[in-house]
């Protein structure tokens, strides 16, 4: 049966006696399979991207012209701010959950995630902190505006919904680290016999490293939030230099959970790609292990380069240059990643389905934003470019180009073993290329703003930057409605079970225990632990 | 395209076309100097020794992403290219390789550091905020700069500076018509400096956090209330010079534009001059008082 949207009928056919679980309604709310759960995180994080992007579409709107026209200066505060919480927290976050929840079971040949229920209400855990974040916008005062850095001290000018965020946000995380914690003990405990810690499929590996990076860094924000909220309400000065605190400590514990948090974002879109260029270049994944030791080190160098986000703050020499050397270091591991995707296409034997296109992409435009990263590293050129649209070419290059790419890759990779149908490949190619050329019309000319001085969170501007905004906002509407497309011709008829029947392997090369199993996957998979053949690729019995 | 005197240039063509068909092209306005010029590509025109050194910075590490980029993505892209099944190219078998490995390792390491060492030299350069010739206080209020020239010549003179009312107002009503050049960039009352004295420039903050920068100096220095902060610059010539806040700061953060007049040392002499005779008194405790009445919530929101 579809493990997504059985079509009428079809529960009839099948009814093998491993299949019980509970219908309507109840199998969603009461959901325990890890494969019902990562369905729920991902069209939770879709349409927490949907959300998003109107807001980013509002924002678009409102830049368009110079003057004000769409939304007054409060609004497009509260739109810029709202947009990143929701993009950050609400949709690239969930939807890495939702990967993990379906794949790593079927990856590692384990039957279900470790802990069922706290899979459950984790995800269940952020639909109410969603509709608090979303909400906010209705209360007095509008949404938070303080950006999603949640400076201090202007957070202690917020209104209530500003409570209602940090609420929303320690939710959100708690829920974060219930599934990095499930995440991290099924991985460590319910591997089959023979997938050694060396054999996981990269995707694992990603997210095991991200995981910890999780578990060590939410309670940062949450501890950061906790002290805004106490400064808000209860009389403390963390953060308020007239009671002996200090703004800018807000902002080192922001950015020690910030920085990891980016690449939080980012290492399981590394994990994705790493699965998908050998499958389509008919060629196993050039140095393995030493992909393993780059998400490793990416993930410490990442503790320790968070000072980058603050360089205008006034830091000591000594800082400064710290914080300068590390960050230009995580462009070496960063860098052999690259070079490993490109060894493992070197001599391939390569096909251009939608997975391998948004891929390649993927490596073409996350690089495109690594260069920027390594520009922006360095703290004198930094300097001129701080919180000017430079910065925000640079991290949609990486947020977008990387981490939506990636996951898009992956859905158009995994899509037929979910729902047992293959997504229809023209669609899919329009949908990846009218994304990539949109992508560059929006994002592109920020650079050049950026370049000019045109400051990030500005409502308005001065008349000299109209022309590349003009060009930015409608890249980011038809960005938008690719997105749409997305959904409506690719993502729907899937779910609808409608098209080509999908075999067990739709993938000619493609390795991994996840095509040992029928296309769309059975309800339960791995029930009995299965005998791996020697690296850990196939089941042999 | 708006601007006759430029060569062509196919993406501001676009980005020109774009604007006519979504914007109106109601906003034909020349370059200005000291601030952002029409479809500017590229930092400004540096006008201290720090910003030029940040600009040949930037240069040269474009050179070098460049240069990468070449390389990675035309391997890349031969492969694509040459390697597909379609060609009827059989995969190869190989897998792994140290050497290989430790080359693509130690190779960007090296060129990591030689990245580093210019921007070394320009950091410690950036901080050295010492021998000042002129020290000026820059205070950031929700929405405006106030400025107190604490030593040096002209001691003593404090002002606000805040953004010429009228483009607020333009601003509020969708920018329409003829806008002026220095559009969001008027103030009443601009930062006066020397031409090629060191200012170092103190930066505070009465509220939440802003930033004071000016591009075409090179510094951009965050103004923490609670907090003093300092930066440095030596104007190479005179003229006009603009910047805008750059730390979200609410809801008016567009509008609280910097502008600062670089003037002869003559120039500069008789403003300071001026300045003085012009009510001594009455200009320090207008700077000593917060701005509380703001003509700017005067202004109406906008829809």
């Amino acid at each position: 049966m579809s493990a997504v949207f059985p079509p009428h009928g079809a529960v009839a056919d099948h009814h093998d006696d491993h299949d019980h679980h509970p219908h309507g309604w109840r199998r969603w709310v009461y959901a325990t399979n890890h494969k019902d759960i990562g369905t729920l995180y991902l069209l939770f994080a879709f349409t927490m991207f949907l959300f998003g992007g109107v807001l980013a579409l509002g924002i678009r709107a409102e830049l368009l012209q110079p003057g004000l026209q769409v939304v007054n200066p409060e609004l497009f505060n509260q739109l810029t701010t709202m947009h990143g919480l929701i993009m950050v927290f609400g949709a690239i976050m969930p939807a890495f959950v939702g990967f993990a929840n379906w794949m790593i079971p079927l990856q590692i040949g384990a039957s279900d995630m470790a802990f069922a229920r706290m899979n459950n209400f984790s995800f269940w855990l952020m639909i109410p902190a969603a509709v608090m974040l979303a909400s906010s916008f209705f209360m007095p005062g509008g949404a938070p505006a303080a950006g999603w850095t949640l400076y201090a001290p202007l957070t202690m000018q917020m209104g209530p919904s500003m409570d209602a965020g940090i609420f929303a946000l320690h939710i959100l995380g708690a829920s974060s680290i219930m599934g990095s914690i499930n995440i991290i003990v099924t991985i460590l405990n319910m591997r089959a016999p023979g997938m050694t810690l060396m054999k996981m499929p990269m995707f694992v590996w990603t997210w095991l490293i991200t995981a910890f990076l999780l578990i060590a860094v939410m309670p940062v924000l949450a501890g950061a939030i906790t002290m805004t909220l106490t400064d808000r309400h209860f009389g403390t000065t963390f953060f308020n230099p007239a009671g002996g605190g200090d703004p800018i400590m807000f902002q080192h514990i922001f950015w020690f959970f910030g920085h990891p948090e980016v690449y939080i974002m980012i290492l399981p879109a590394f994990g994705i790609v790493s699965q998908i260029i050998p499958a389509f270049s008919r060629k196993k994944l050039f140095g393995y292990s030493s992909m393993v030791y780059a998400t490793a080190s990416i993930a410490i160098l990442s503790f320790i380069v968070w000072a980058h986000h603050m360089y205008t703050t006034g830091m000591p020499v000594t800082g400064q240059l710290f914080f300068m050397y590390a960050t230009m270091l995580i462009s070496v591991p960063t860098g052999v990643k690259v070079f490993n995707w490109v060894a493992t296409m070197w001599k391939g034997s390569m096909t251009f389905e939608t997975p391998m296109l948004f891929a390649v992409g993927f490596i073409f435009v996350f690089t495109m934003g690594g260069f920027t990263g390594l520009i922006l590293s360095m703290a004198p050129i930094d300097l001129q470019l701080q919180d000017g649209y430079y910065v925000v070419a640079h991290f949609h290059y990486v947020l977008v180009a990387g981490s939506l790419f990636a996951m898009f890759a992956g859905f158009y990779y995994w899509v037929p073993k979910w729902t047992g149908v293959m997504y229809d490949e023209g669609r899919g190619k329009i949908h990846f290329w009218w994304t990539l050329i949109s992508f560059n019309i929006t994002f592109f000319p920020m650079h050049f703003l950026g370049l000019a001085g045109m400051p990030r969170r500005y409502a308005d501007y001065p008349m000299q930057f109209a022309d590349f905004n003009a060009l930015a906002s409608v890249g980011g509407f038809l960005f938008g409605f690719a997105q749409v497309y997305f959904f409506f011709f690719v993502v729907l008829p899937c779910m609808r079970g409608q098209g080509q029947k999908a075999p067990q392997r739709p993938w000619e090369a493609a390795e991994g225990l996840e095509w040992e199993v029928p296309s769309p996957a059975p309800f339960h998979t791995f029930e009995n632990p299965p005998k791996l053949n020697a690296d850990a690729t196939k089941v042999i019995g | 395209m708006k601007n006759p005197s430029q060569p062509w240039n196919p993406l501001a063509t676009v980005g020109a076309v774009a604007a006519t068909l979504f914007a109106q092209a109601a906003h034909a306005v020349n370059d200005l100097p000291g601030g952002p010029a029409n479809r500017q590509l590229n930092l400004h025109t540096p006008a201290t020794k720090l910003a030029q050194e940040q600009a040949d910075l930037h240069v040269f590490m474009m050179v070098i992403c460049l240069a990468i980029f070449v390389v990675v993505f035309g391997v890349m892209f031969y492969s694509i290219w040459k390697h597909r099944k379609s060609v009827g190219h059989q995969p190869a078998t190989f897998h792994e390789s140290v050497k290989v490995e430790i080359a693509w390792t130690v190779i960007p390491f090296i060129i990591v550091i030689a990245m580093a060492i210019p921007a070394t030299r320009t950091v410690i350069a950036q901080k050295d905020t010492s021998n000042a010739d002129l020290t000026i206080k820059v205070t950031g209020y929700q929405w405006r700069w106030g400025y107190d020239y604490l030593k040096g010549e002209g001691e003593g003179i404090s002002f606000i500076s805040s953004l010429d009312n009228e483009h607020r107002i333009l601003s509020n009503n969708g920018a329409k018509g003829a806008a002026p050049d220095n559009y969001l960039l008027k103030v009443d009352n601009p930062l006066v400096v020397p031409v090629g004295k060191k200012v170092r420039i103190i930066t505070t903050s009465s509220d939440v956090i802003h930033a004071f920068a000016v591009p075409s100096f090179g510094i951009k220095q965050d103004a923490i209330p609670g907090f003093v902060r300092d930066t440095h610059f030596r104007a190479e010539r005179t003229g006009d010079f603009y910047g805008q806040c750059q730390e979200l700061c609410g809801k008016e953060h567009a509008y609280m534009p910097i502008h600062v007049k670089v003037l002869s040392e003559a120039d500069y002499a008789a403003w300071v001059q001026q300045k003085k005779a012009a009510a001594p008194a009455a200009e320090a405790p207008k700077a000593a008082q917060a701005p509380v009445a703001d003509v700017v919530a005067q202004a109406a929101p906008a829809k």
